[in-house]
């Protein structure tokens, strides 16, 4: 079975480590923070200001200064601290944050990401999106295996205008997981009950496939 | 000591013309200047280039200034959750420039703090580089991006006083302090105007040399983009 989107979440939220400072982008990514294990130390920032960022509040307890970068009320949690958008970015440029997960429209099998623009239909603008990807060292995209026509969204080459360029290292999408290397993307799990030739299909970028690969744990 | 208080949201604005450039602190409608947006739509000047980082919804934040066609331009990262700004931007009425969220900080950033121009990682290899100079640092690919240049910047902060020093509060800080002394002109409107010294200097966030004009503002409506909460178990 393919995950859901709250699965892919979950298988990502184990690539979230203790002490880490972690960049959660709008959509599947934000549902990470539900998954994180207790047992750890993680800090989550918002680009608009803030790190320490807490689960939503109480009914009657939202604040209109306390927002998230999808301009949800949220909370903070202890140690928490607020700052402008420059040093938010600086924190960002300047690698200080381990970890940004975010979603993705196309990702191509050299790292290219697209996920910001569809030329005549979609014209939102980047956000945080093309500092985030052309900064941080460890970035994780949280996305669909293909499109809803069934079309694969892990390419050759991105076909949308790019958000940055070979900048991703690790793909978690419905169907596996899957790393960036120089020579495409190499498969490293599987979701439970998807085969590789599943897999295959899916992908209408150059795939690695190279011994058993296991089934993904959740 | 110098004062920077004016009497009101009217005397803030003096000198605002038709074809100016501003810039608009806030994120979503978080910290934006909801005053001085309010008298920009009642003084009717039109043709304005807006550095802000959204365009606010379809009825609040620049979304005002958008539904009376006021603004030319719009310098902003994100301007989704606004239909009217779309329809104006598809039929061409309104140009559009979309930059990188840490860039528009930045310019900001290098106009308070006297940097003509800085190299960023940040849209390398995207559209966004097109026809900017690049270079590489440290085996990496930069883009040359401006300071910009701006005649009036209007934010919105939590307390002040009557010298100009300014205190924000949670997330409504953030674009806010990089555009005082960004422009020609900085206005900050306050929920809160105190007498100077009775701010704490140990926690100032923008000191008043970066403000030329303060006001008391009034009726902040702070409206929320998205209500979110969790229900108690």
């Amino acid at each position: 079975m393919a995950l859901d989107k709250n699965q892919i979440a979950q298988r990502i939220a184990r690539e979230v480590k203790d002490g880490y400072y972690v960049n959660l982008g709008i959509g599947i990514p934000t549902l990470v923070a539900n998954y994180v294990r207790e047992d750890i130390e993680v800090e989550f920032q918002s680009e608009n200001g803030v790190l320490g960022m807490g689960p939503f509040p109480f009914e009657g307890e939202e604040d209109a200064d306390i927002i998230n970068a999808g301009k949800q009320t949220i909370t903070t949690l202890p140690g928490a601290s607020f700052f402008d958008s420059a040093t938010s970015f600086g924190m960002i440029r300047g690698q200080h944050v381990d970890l940004t997960i975010l979603g993705a429209m196309e990702v191509a099998d050299n790292g290219d990401i697209a996920n910001w623009k569809i030329p005549g239909k979609m014209v939102k603008g980047m956000g945080g999106a093309m500092d985030l990807v052309a900064s941080a060292e460890n970035i994780i995209v949280a996305m669909m295996h293909t499109n809803k026509a069934g079309a694969s969204k892990l390419l050759k080459k991105c076909s949308l205008p790019l958000t940055g360029v070979g900048c991703v290292k690790k793909v978690v999408s419905n169907l596996a997981v899957l790393e960036i290397t120089p020579d495409g993307f190499k498969l490293l799990e599987r979701a439970p009950g998807v085969s590789v030739e599943d897999i295959k299909k899916a992908t209408q970028g150059n795939l690695i496939v190279s011994g058993d690969i296991p089934e993904m744990i959740l | 000591m110098i004062t920077k208080k004016v009497a009101d949201v009217n005397a803030a604005l003096q000198g605002v013309k038709s074809g100016m450039t501003m810039m608009l602190g806030g994120f979503g409608l978080s910290g934006i200047p909801e005053n001085a947006i309010a008298r920009l739509v009642a003084l009717d000047v039109n043709e304005l280039t807006c550095i802000s980082n959204n365009a606010g919804v379809d009825d609040f934040g620049l979304g005002l200034l958008l539904q009376k066609h006021q603004i030319k331009k719009m310098v902003s990262s994100y301007v989704g959750e606004n239909a009217e700004f779309e329809r104006q931007m598809l039929s061409g009425e309104l140009e559009v420039e979309l930059i990188p969220q840490g860039t528009l900080a930045e310019r900001c950033r290098a106009a308070q703090g006297g940097f003509p121009a800085f190299y960023t990682p940040a849209g390398y290899g995207t559209e966004v580089a097109e026809g900017k100079e690049t270079r590489e640092f440290n085996g990496k690919m930069h883009v040359l991006e401006y300071a910009f240049d701006a005649d009036y910047a209007f934010v919105k902060a939590w307390k002040g006083d009557t010298a100009g020093n300014l205190i924000f509060k949670g997330t409504a800080r953030n674009f806010n302090p990089n555009m005082c002394g960004a422009a020609r002109i900085t206005v900050a409107e306050v929920e809160e105007l105190v007498p100077a010294g009775t701010l704490n200097p140990n926690q100032i966030h923008i000191p008043g040399i970066f403000v030329q004009r303060i006001f008391q503002g009034e009726n902040y409506e702070k409206r929320i983009e998205q209500r979110t909460v969790r229900q108690k178990n």
